[in-house]
């Protein structure tokens, strides 16, 4: 018993440490790249040249355009899932019996298992067409159509831990409010959404990781133009995209224009990294706070 | 003097189990009621007829007729937030909202519509004086409800539920998270309440029932057992289980 406790540990030791061996190695690996990258284009370039074309004749190293294509179609699928994922979980949480809300939690909860390359083309096919009858200038590709489809996708992120923030926010808070004539709505509205804010906002946040990581829905339906706009009727490029098409190309390793995907990998992985701690940060006072 | 609140055969059911069985009560106003007896007995239940509370629970149902000013609260007519104003509650654990001290007073005021900040800044001051704790939060009245102690959370509580003027207060077991200090501090204060309001207070502290109430009802699986003077009731008890438990002999 004894001795089989011992390997167990010594097991699971061995895998906690490979965890955080790749991640050091990952950072690692990116941090060289990236610092590499830079000795060749100035980090003034990077970040201020609005134009991005390290794989033209005209070699331009401006971020811009990828993190604005980024910042538009992660927007977008936010406008979607926050408003409609806060709401879905506010009726749950509040106001359905408590059948519906174990029936439609995890039927929401399928949105999630759909592959993205489904929702990728489902955004190209469906929703494009549908959204080129009402906005006839719209391009084929565009920010528009993948940022609704996005947030499609991740509503049940939102709409889950929403949820589950929600509910545990203490009975007898509800019980108080109520006790004192408020209604259900003032009930919500002022004592439980509040209390279950820090949880909420965690929830948001990951929602914008989950968007600006995401790769799949962009690449098929955004287009593959790197522009520096915010024109969501456009066919734009967000960060993910590019780096998947450098490694699909046949671009030779060793070179400037091979190394842009990992100076644009670092910028993702910053901005991600930053969001991930005010998260933790969150969670941490959220759970102190009830 | 007329009856503040009459119970006349009240029943309540969760589901198939008979949690309150032909209850009748009449309670005075300004008077001080403690309702005693095992855990179980229904003295929450009954509590809670009062402001509706058992409302919120799935299958609670409510037979039989409760009056408070002589109109029947069950009668479908009834606004059920107005009567929840005019029926104050405190709870056994102190539930403070997250909010500042200030705030938790003020809560409902603001969602009864007042919005005269001066109106609300006079009755936040005048409840927790009411409830014995202006002299320790006046300086701090936007720090957080939260770092308080549980005793001054409870006074809290207290003053919150006193702000939207009630007539009628209800305390399940408010004293029993808290320390002798505490406990003696709302005694104290439940005393000098009385001439204002109404109060009914389940208590689990024999003690405690005959230090702050006129009448005490002793209920025992969801019947109401003997309901008496105070007085009366510990010293001279028509029941012989109404003696056993307040001898200590059954919990
Ligand atoms: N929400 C509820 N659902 C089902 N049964 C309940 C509920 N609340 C109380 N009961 C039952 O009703 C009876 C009386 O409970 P309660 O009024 O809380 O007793 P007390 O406050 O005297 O301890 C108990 O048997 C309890 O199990
Ligand atoms: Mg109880």
């Amino acid at each position: 018993m004894k001795k089989k406790e011992i390997i167990v540990e010594k097991f699971l030791l061995v895998c906690t440490l490979i965890t955080v061996f790749t991640s050091a190695a990952i950072i690692g690996i990116l941090l060289y790249q990236t610092v590499y990258f830079f000795s060749e284009v100035s980090v003034w370039e990077f970040f201020t040249n609005t134009k991005w074309t390290p794989l033209y004749y005209v070699k331009n190293y401006g971020v811009l355009p990828l993190l604005a294509g980024t910042f538009l179609t992660t927007v977008i699928s936010l406008l979607v899932s926050v408003p409609l994922g806060l709401t879905i979980a506010i009726y749950l949480s509040e106001y359905a019996p408590k059948r519906f809300r174990e029936m439609v939690k995890p039927s929401l909860e399928i949105l999630s298992a759909i592959p993205t390359i489904v929702y990728g083309f489902f955004a190209l096919t469906f929703v494009t067409p549908l959204l080129q009858n009402i906005f006839p200038q719209m391009a084929g590709f565009n920010a528009l159509s993948p940022g609704i489809v996005m947030g499609i996708m991740i509503l049940p992120l939102v709409s889950s831990l929403s949820e589950d923030a929600l509910h545990a926010v203490p009975r007898s808070l509800r019980e108080a409010s109520l006790a004192m004539g408020a209604t259900r709505f003032q009930t919500s509205f002022r004592v439980v959404i509040p209390a279950a804010f820090s949880g909420i906002a965690v929830s948001v946040i990951l929602a914008i990781s989950r968007a600006v990581g995401e790769t799949m829905i962009v690449a098929i339906a955004a287009g593959q133009q790197p522009q520096f706009t915010l024109n969501p009727f456009v066919p734009i490029k967000t960060a993910t995209t590019y780096i998947v098409e450098v490694f699909s190309g046949d671009i030779e390793h060793d070179t400037v224009e091979y190394r842009t995907i990992f100076a644009v990998g670092m910028t993702l992985f910053v901005f991600t990294f930053i969001l991930n701690n005010i998260s933790y940060f969150l969670k941490k006072r959220f759970q102190t706070n009830l | 003097m007329s009856q503040k609140i009459e119970v006349k055969n009240a029943n309540v059911y969760y589901g198939m189990e008979h949690a309150l069985i032909n209850v009748s009560m009449n309670i005075k106003a300004n008077t001080v009621t403690a309702l005693i007896g095992p855990s179980g007995c229904g003295k929450s239940t009954f509590l809670r007829l009062f402001n509706r509370m058992n409302d919120l629970i799935e299958n609670c149902r409510v037979e039989g007729q409760i009056l408070v000013d002589g109109q029947d609260i069950y009668n479908p007519k009834v606004n059920v937030n107005e009567l929840r104003k005019s029926i104050g509650m405190v709870f056994q654990k102190p539930n403070p909202f997250p909010k500042s001290i200030y705030e938790n007073v003020a809560y409902g005021l603001k969602v009864n519509g007042i919005k005269d900040k001066r109106l609300i800044e006079e009755k936040v001051e005048q409840s927790l004086k009411q409830a014995a704790l202006w002299d320790e939060v006046k300086d701090k009245l936007k720090k957080s409800a939260l770092a308080l102690s549980g005793g001054q959370q409870q006074r809290l509580c207290i003053a919150r539920a006193l702000a939207v003027s009630p007539s009628v207060l209800l305390m399940d077991e408010p004293a029993s998270a808290l320390d002798p200090i505490s406990t003696m501090k709302i005694e104290e204060l439940i005393f000098n309440l009385k001439s204002s309001y109404t109060i009914l207070i389940v208590t689990h502290n024999m003690q405690q029932a005959t230090r702050t109430s006129d009448k005490t009802a002793f209920f025992y699986m969801g019947e109401l057992v003997e309901y008496d003077d105070t007085r009366t009731l510990f010293t001279n008890p028509k029941f012989e289980r109404t003696q056993n438990y307040i001898t200590g002999r059954f919990g």
